[in-house]
């Protein structure tokens, strides 16, 4: 039931502040490190130097007798419970294959031992005094290879899949999906021709500007604390639990203000190991990562291979399609199924009339850093092949690729047989579409980067360059359905303002404030009367965390359903104070209106009244929401190019997103989402990468050499919110947060060909890529 | 070592090694509004005032500033316990901070650039900024910040030079 229009809204769909920006703004607002903590060690990390090898002897002796070294951890003195580091919910999708220490290391970069000292200098030094013999194994650093026979199997001691999906650690395979329908023989040969194409994306680092860096220590009552960078703390307390063998109910995992996650702090990392700091020594415990130890040994985007083979008539019509899709993950299997299985389940519903899909996907094992949760999650790179491959098609056919996106993308009111097929390491769940603008998204996108005036026209530059137009399209979801569960609680305060307790985890997204406002708008007070707290498993109620684009539609149908419950008691506490039915009575600014008499009594009155007079109760409730699915928002994107035919360097110039997020709670910070999101999409298309030697060692670590776009590189960016309503969401919201970083490399690969005619099949477009494609041509 | 160090125009007598960086003495003292994210020079977020000129904190050795102005972003507020200088409301209401952890990087730089170019160009700010990372924003509402933090510091000082002029 759409029940407003945004105009109506009083709260919801406008640029309210965010609730921590004073905080923020003057340097006050804690984050993790920042927390004033007594008496603490340091803990360091020795990490192999192989990429491939059994741990014959450690020698600690050394490193133990200098002074204020407290103690070593290693394989030999912790528990070797297998579990997943990945932080996703209960029992989950990735193989249990990690373990706190292992005798056996598997890329440049796996932990080998912890040094617990009284400085983090010491600590350092200590570490380097360490002596490792290893027998060394050999290493397979080529994922397109680490299936063969003669590849050095990776995973051989136990490893084991927690639910019942294929897992091959024989074969190197840490997941593996087949799912189709139709009959993609017969389509293929009632096709006029078959396009085939492979294309490669690469590792990359979040990069969220805060490292990773967790605390542990016990509090007055003896309870052991976790104050950490985390997307998902209520995961890190049942991890921490699982792999010490320490009861729930001693642990406390709070998420202070973090910055940025980007989906590398959905990952259980260093959480344990300060537990097992303090469980150990008793002392308050501290573990930082520094730049080169999250580039190397925290998590990364997956690097895919994803071959498309399209069945096309001469009308058009794609007939059938085959989705072969190859994933690295490095050392460790995190996020090995489901983020293979989002290549698929992201993008092929899109052209939800092509009659016969399959899709086939491996993910891999290698000797290189693990993969993990990006934001994009697989969608990013299904959607490089798929919107490079649309592109070429509609180039051979000669058809305008604007019409032809808007003639087969899935509409209102359809479906895809791609949702039910595919899940997260299940069966997915059905679901029609009911709020799809995509042609609005395609056209007012298309208008704005000027389309019909500059495409095909190879406009030249004066110093030169030729530039450009490429476009792109595609939806995400919103939240995991029938998996993911957010919940709030609120209390009524007798001043009239609400105690708003959220276990969604606001990593500078803004989710604070926008469930605020849909609180606000429930009970129709202004945004500054919710108190919001978020993150503290002793304090709020559970959440899935934040990933998946769940928090708003999920979390926030939670905040919503409880807001609306805590509405009902108002207004049954002020009927009695009124003497008037509740069917009469409204909520307006912080008051309670009688329809007949226009008589009002104050939120303040009426919870005084509850607390001290009649009816005595707190004006308090409770909620939780599974969402039974997971509507999508959809986008297209446009990116104009310059390219230098001389040297191959691509300078992007304009970029333009429209985007349908269903209702944009708040604006402002909508676009906020898109457009971090496109830069780190650009930055990862034309610059970010890892490098590495032959012993499979990064050999860029640093943001001098690993680069990420800033200020002065980036182009003219636009972001457009096209209007929008999603029936199922919190005041017709969905998603916005991962959504648009999946345009970009595609994008900007169609303008690339747009302006020179040559097609990259592989990111990043670094000009010696650019470069040797133009030569090649030119042969 | 023991030295006085001015910072936010305070003296503040404090201890520390000789080979410690500005960053370690300062956060060490509990200004841990200084931000650290790669201590190599790479990203921008330990950024301060030193006599006003914005440099990366954990570049410059402790020792070297004795004696000079240190500004961090709590200096802006250093009379009033509550509010914002008018560049902190700019990133505040034009969406510059989201995650918040580059923001007194930000803040700082757009401050010293202000001081010194009351109206700059879409270039000049982008050239400021440079080698100060934020990766949540994308720095399209960084750069409104600045625009809006320029229009704020002009009303501002219209208002002061009327209130002068009464
Ligand atoms: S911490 Fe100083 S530049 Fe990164
Ligand atoms: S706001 Fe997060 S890094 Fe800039």
């Amino acid at each position: 039931m759409a029940e407003k229009i945004s105009d109506d809204f009083n709260y919801v769909g406008k640029p309210v502040r965010k609730v921590d920006s004073l905080s923020l703004a003057r340097g006050e607002a804690r984050f993790t490190d920042d927390y004033d903590i007594q008496n603490e060690v340091y803990g360091v990390f020795l990490y192999s130097d192989i990429p491939h090898g059994r741990i014959r002897e450690i020698d600690t002796a050394e490193a133990l007798s200098i002074d204020g070294v407290i103690d070593i951890f290693h394989h030999g003195n912790t528990p070797n419970t297998l579990y997943t580091s990945a932080g996703q919910g209960y029992p989950e999708p990735s193989p249990y294959d990690t373990r706190l220490f292992d005798s056996v290391v598997r890329f440049v970069g796996d932990r080998v031992a912890l040094v617990v000292a009284e400085s983090e200098e010491v600590a350092r030094e200590a570490a380097g005094k360490i002596k490792v013999n290893y027998e060394e194994l050999p290493a397979v650093f080529d994922y397109e290879r680490a299936e063969e026979p003669d590849s050095p199997r990776i995973h051989a001691d136990g490893e084991f899949p927690k639910i019942p999906v294929a897992y091959l650690p024989e074969k190197n395979i840490a997941a593996k999906i087949d799912i189709g329908f139709g009959n993609i023989d017969e389509g293929f040969k009632e096709a006029d021709f078959i396009v085939e194409n492979t294309y490669r994306m690469q590792y990359a680092s979040h990069c969220a500007t805060e490292p990773h860096v967790a605390r542990a220590y016990y509090d007055d009552r003896g309870r052991l604390t976790i104050v950490t960078a985390t997307q998902v703390p209520f995961h890190a307390r049942r991890i921490v639990s699982m792999v010490l063998g320490i009861p729930i109910s001693s642990i406390r995992v709070i998420k202070p203000r973090i910055g940025g996650g980007f989906g590398g702090k959905q990952e259980v990392i260093l959480e344990p190991y300060v537990a097992l700091i303090t469980v150990r020594t008793g002392r308050a415990s501290r573990i930082k990562l520094s730049r080169k130890e999250v580039f190397v040994s925290s998590r990364t985007r997956h690097p895919m291979r994803v071959r498309l083979k399209t069945g096309v008539k001469k009308s058009g019509e794609i007939t059938a399609l085959e989705m072969d899709a190859l994933m690295n993950n490095g050392a460790y299997g995190s996020h090995a199924l489901t983020v293979l299985s989002n290549a698929g389940s992201k993008v092929l519903p899109l052209f939800n009339k092509i009659p016969s899909i399959r899709f086939r996907g491996e993910t891999v094992y290698t000797n290189l850093p693990v993969g993990g949760a990006y934001r994009g999650y697989g969608a990013t790179q299904g959607y490089f092949a798929f919107n490079q491959q649309i592109d070429i098609i509609t180039r051979k056919l000669g058809l305008d690729i604007i019409e032809y996106c808007k003639k087969w993308h899935i509409r209102e009111g359809e479906t895809s047989k791609i949702f039910e097929a595919l899940g997260e390491g299940k069966e997915g769940v059905s679901q029609v579409i009911k709020s799809c603008k995509l042609d609005e998204c395609i056209d007012r996108g298309a208008a704005e980067i000027g389309w019909y005036e500059k495409r095909g026209k190879r406009r030249k530059l004066d110093n030169g360059w030729v530039t450009g137009v490429g476009m792109a399209i595609g939806m995400q979801g919103s939240g995991i359905p029938l998996i993911d569960m957010g919940s709030a609680s609120i209390k009524m305060n007798e001043d009239g303002s609400f105690n708003l307790f959220i276990g969604a985890t606001d990593l500078g997204t803004g989710s604070d404030t926008i469930l605020a406002q849909i609180a606000a708008e429930v009970l129709q007070v202004p945004v500054d009367k919710m108190i919001v707290l978020s993150s503290d498993t002793d304090l709020t109620p559970f959440d899935v965390g934040a990933y998946a684009s769940s928090t708003t539609y999920v979390s926030g149908s939670a905040v919503k359903k409880c807001a609306e419950k805590i509405r009902k008691d108002i207004l049954e506490v002020a009927s009695q104070m009124l003497g008037e039915e509740v069917s009469g009575l409204k909520v307006k600014e912080g008051t309670v209106v009688s329809g007949k008499t226009g008589e009002s009594v104050s939120y303040s009155d009426i919870c005084t009244y509850s607390l001290y007079q009649g009816g005595q109760h707190q004006i308090q409730a409770e909620a939780s929401s599974v969402m039974p699915e997971s509507p999508p928002p959809f986008i297209a994107q446009f990116a104009e190019v310059a390219v230098d035919v001389e040297t191959g360097k691509v300078k992007p110039l304009r970029f333009v997103s429209a985007v349908d997020c269903g209702q944009a709670i708040n604006p402002v910070l909508a676009e906020g989402q898109v457009e971090g999101a496109v830069v780190n999409g650009i930055s990862y298309a034309l610059t970010e990468e890892y490098r590495f030697d032959k012993k499979g060692r990064m050999v860029n670590p640093s943001f001098g050499n690993y680069k990420i776009f800033t200020a002065p590189d980036i182009p003219e960016i636009k972001t457009i919110l096209v209007e929008s309503y999603e029936e199922t969401g919190p005041f017709g919201a969905k998603s916005v947060g991962e959504i648009a970083i999946n345009g970009p490399a595609p994008a900007i690969a169609n303008a690339i060909y747009d302006a020179v005619g040559v097609r990259l099949f592989e990111t990043p477009f670094t000009p010696e890529r650019v470069f040797k494609a133009l030569k090649s041509r030119e042969e | 070592m023991k030295a006085d160090f001015i910072i936010n125009g305070r003296r503040e007598s404090l201890e520390f090694d000789s080979r410690a960086t500005l960053l370690e003495v300062l956060r060490n003292s509990g200004h841990r509004e200084v931000k650290s994210g790669c201590e190599n020079g790479e990203c921008g977020v330990c950024t301060v005032l030193l006599d006003g000129i914005p440099v990366n904190s954990c570049m410059v050795l402790a020792a070297s500033v004795i004696g000079r102005e240190v500004t961090t972003i709590r200096g802006l507020t250093e009379d009033d316990d509550t509010g914002l200088s008018p560049v902190q409301e700019a990133f505040a209401e034009a969406g510059g901070i989201q995650c918040g952890f580059c923001t007194p990087a930000k803040v700082l730089v757009t401050y010293s650039l202000l001081s010194r170019n009351p109206q700059p160009s879409d270039e000049d700010i982008m050239n400021a900024l440079d080698g100060n990372i934020c990766r949540c924003t994308g720095y399209v509402k960084i750069l409104d910040s600045v625009k809006l933090a320029a229009e704020k510091l002009k009303a501002s000082g219209k208002e002061s030079r009327k209130e002068r002029g009464k």
